[in-house]
């Protein structure tokens, strides 16, 4: 299984694992959860390898989340400040990612404010490419150890045996348009057999939602609330409010936001996700955030182990060096 | 490098000749710039040069309503000189430089400067000026002036005339001197700076898009313009079924306009710009199959005058970044006449089938698009332009329609390499290019 996917030289969309693909990588974030239990939560899986982690744009958990991951495979990282580097010289997109593989990287982990950006450094460098996140178009493993979260947590409550989404009901609400957390997310829960429905503003909502792998699009947030089984809140920005003509963060809490009287109308058993970072009191409040049935912590905890199994598919070699316990000499 | 004793000749040796709808194989003698004599069959004198046209269409040379050449303040992409060149292996005896250079071409001072420049060219160089200066879209730039000093067309190209009172003031003054105002049918407030199609694909791409309502918004705005002001305009490279329909609607009315489409948008759709390759960033942006197949219609209604190629070259550096940060624009030139001739004469589609009523776009037709029709719009028309006869100008091209050839970077003639078309297999191809009467090219190789 792990030689077959070692021909996926890069993860830039959901696209590129289909079905088959996610579930082998949550299958393989399984094996890493373990490791972290173990008392040496370190493997040499990826020991001799050099990992580049480029944020071209500001992010605080994911690129910490990836670090992790890097480290607990014994991989050696470096990560770029680009507020430092020759960009701000004016060195090219191109010619700067070109450099960090003429330095000999086995894989470099990039975020970049534009569309595509990922795409094309694949195009560009012999490393292997993984998308953290592309302008507005997809965050792969953020939806990856969405889906991880939200097996296990169905898992756990519901349905000991499940082995992908069938028939989990998930509401997305926010600002779907803009959103490559939402993209990423549409395009592996649908795969994984998730009914998704969107909630937004009508200015919000994608272009040609027609053409996206969903189960329904509505403005009215209180009805479809009663049969959701996760309700996965996205983050709101100011700006787009404005651009979408609401007026202000009020007014989208007041129609959009799950607020604790609103989420009094999920079933007792309904999960609530987030990506963050979370603007508490706008599209979702604290005590609701905060409460038993949130999934916002074991998000960020599981986006180690995800984020392990999705380097260790693109670069590993050896099976073995997942189950040996690293002895500290590495 | 061919050097022959002047005045040249040249005898074009078994060319088809369409007139009429009738094909006849003709052979054209010239002498220095002029044809002096056509028959079925000539005898070659000793002195002169013969061009073989067998197989082939011989045509008069074309004319682009809309090129950029960059120059000045864009040569590391463009020059007048290699943007003429590219221009004659296209076939063109004449483009017309768009004024949008840095600085733009705003003032009698500049029209004179960049007509100084282009004294060595392939081809005729018309050069256009701006509506506004800078165009800022703010002040008009002195029409009446630059008119005066023979401007033909003005245009903000690249940017429409937002503002309506500017626009109103600039179609009256126009009308008054009998110039040409062209528009880029952009709104820019509803285009919200998108860089591709607002669509399918731009939902699935990530990439902010621009409605059609941009454009259409703009050309239902400027056609009111017209018809208020009893005035008249050119619509630059119109991109969708909307705005197809209101033109076409408006000319039924009567209305004094003229329209241009580009190669691109009636062969490749947005679907191109999957791979996020910044070559396929163009305004109007590339759109969907039925906006392709509305430009045909167009074309084949006579909605649409010309064929225009909007030719936009940029450095490859420019192109190599990401989407949203690449400029938009694509080289046409050397590409432009075989595109049109396989999608809308030899219908072997690139991409996109149908879009054609049943009756043909004939040869006939796009020597009309490409030629008669462009020429007379910018006002460069020489007597007798669409006959091929002894006293006529020796502006000729001649067109193998049965070659197959495959779009390569490096045989490119531009200074940018930004084709749509690369590795493309195209119908057609020019031969031979004549430009009052030196053959610029010979065999598809610039001679100069």
């Amino acid at each position: 299984m792990i030689d077959e996917m070692l021909v996926r030289r890069n993860l830039l969309s959901i696209e590129d694992l289909g079905r088959e693909g996610i579930l082998e990588i949550l299958r393989e974030s399984e094996t890493f959860v373990e490791v972290a239990s173990r008392r040496m939560p370190k493997v040499p899986a990826l020991r001799g390898k050099t990992i580049a982690i480029a944020f071209f744009e500001k992010s605080t958990r994911t690129r910490l989340s990836f670090e992790m991951a890097a480290k607990r495979l014994s991989a050696d990282t470096l990560t770029i400040d680009i507020s430092a580097s020759s960009m701000s010289k004016g060195e090219s997109l191109r010619d700067t990612l070109e450099t960090i593989d003429a330095l000999g990287v086995d894989a470099i982990v990039m975020r970049h404010q534009s569309s595509g950006a990922a795409v094309l450094a694949s195009k560009w460098v012999q490393a292997s490419v993984v998308n953290a996140g592309d302008g507005q178009h997809e965050h792969p493993t953020q939806a990856l150890l969405d889906a991880f979260t939200l097996r296990e947590a169905i898992r756990r409550f519901q349905a000991a045996s499940v082995e992908d989404l069938s028939s989990c009901r998930v509401t997305i609400v926010g600002d779907v348009r803009h959103s490559r957390v939402a993209r990423s997310n549409v395009l592996a829960l649908s795969a994984l057999g998730a009914r998704i429905t969107l909630v937004a503003p009508r200015e919000l909502l994608p272009v040609s939602v027609e053409d996206w792998p969903i189960e329904a699009v509505t403005e009215e947030i209180d009805s479809v609330l009663p049969g959701t089984d996760a309700c996965y809140v996205l983050r709101i920005q100011h700006e787009r409010m404005v651009d979408a003509g609401l007026s202000d963060l009020g007014e989208y809490r007041r129609n959009f936001g799950l607020t604790i009287e609103r989420a009094q109308r999920l079933a007792p058993h309904a999960l609530i996700m987030h990506p963050g970072p979370l603007n508490r009191g706008v599209e979702i409040d604290s005590q609701v955030a905060d409460g038993p049935n949130s999934l916002i912590r074991a998000q960020v905890r599981n986006g180690v182990p995800v984020r392990m199994a999705v380097l260790f598919h693109l670069l590993g070699t050896s099976r073995n060096a997942v189950e040996e316990i690293d002895d500290g000499r590495g | 490098m061919t050097v022959v004793a002047d005045p040249q000749e040249i005898v074009i040796k078994g060319a088809t000749l369409v007139e009429n709808g009738v094909e006849h194989r003709t052979d054209v003698h010239i002498v220095g710039e002029s044809i002096v004599n056509v028959a079925g069959e000539l005898e070659v004198p000793a002195r002169a040069k013969v061009l073989d046209a067998s197989g082939c269409y011989l045509m008069p040379a074309f004319v682009d309503l809309h090129t950029h050449l960059r120059e000045p303040g864009g040569e590391r992409s463009e020059t007048v000189t290699s943007g003429s060149r590219a221009a004659a292996l296209g076939g063109y005896r004449c483009v017309v430089a768009m004024p949008n250079t840095v600085p733009a071409i705003d003032s009698v001072a500049m029209v004179d400067y960049l007509r100084a420049l282009c004294d060595d060219t392939l081809c005729d160089v018309e050069v256009s000026a701006a509506i506004t200066i800078g165009r800022l879209g703010e002040r008009l730039v002195p029409i009446r002036e630059l008119a005066g000093r023979g401007v033909r067309i003005f245009t903000d190209d690249g940017r429409g005339v937002q503002d309506d009172g500017l626009m109103a003031e600039a179609l009256r003054i126009a009308r008054e001197l009998g110039v040409v105002i062209a528009q880029h049918c952009e709104d820019e407030i509803h285009a919200r700076g998108g860089h591709m199609h607002e669509g399918k694909w731009s939902s699935l791409l990530g990439i902010p898009g621009q409605p059609s309502g941009a454009e259409e918004v703009m050309v239902a705005r400027d056609l009111r313009l017209v018809r208020e002001l009893d005035a008249s305009m050119h619509f630059l490279h119109l991109s969708t079924e909307g705005a197809i329909e209101l033109v076409r609607r408006a000319k039924a009315g009567g209305l004094r306009i003229t329209a241009e489409a580009t190669p691109h948008h009636l062969s490749l759709t947005h679907a191109e710009v999957a791979t996020y390759d910044a070559r396929f960033k163009v305004n109007p942006p590339l759109r969907t199959d039925r906006d392709v197949l509305a430009v045909r219609a167009g074309i084949a209604d006579h909605t649409i005058d010309a064929i225009a190629t909007d030719h936009a070259p940029h450095s490859p550096e420019a192109k190599d970044e990401p989407f949203d940060c690449a400029p938009p624009g694509m080289i046409g030139l050397e590409t432009a006449f075989s595109v049109a001739y396989g999608e809308l004469v030899a219908r072997a589609n690139l991409r996109v089938s149908g879009g054609l009523a049943s009756q043909a776009v004939t040869i006939a037709d796009l020597v009309k698009l490409f030629t008669t029709n462009p020429a007379r719009i910018a006002g460069v028309a020489t007597p007798n332009e669409q006959l091929i006869a002894s006293g006529s100008p020796a502006d000729l091209v001649v067109f193998d329609p049965t070659e197959r050839w495959n779009v390569r970077l490096g045989d490119i003639a531009s200074r940018s390499q930004n084709t749509p078309f690369e590795h493309f297999d195209l119908t057609g191809r020019v031969r031979h290019t004549l430009y009052r009467g030196e053959p610029v090219v010979i065999d598809a190789t610039a001679q100069r």
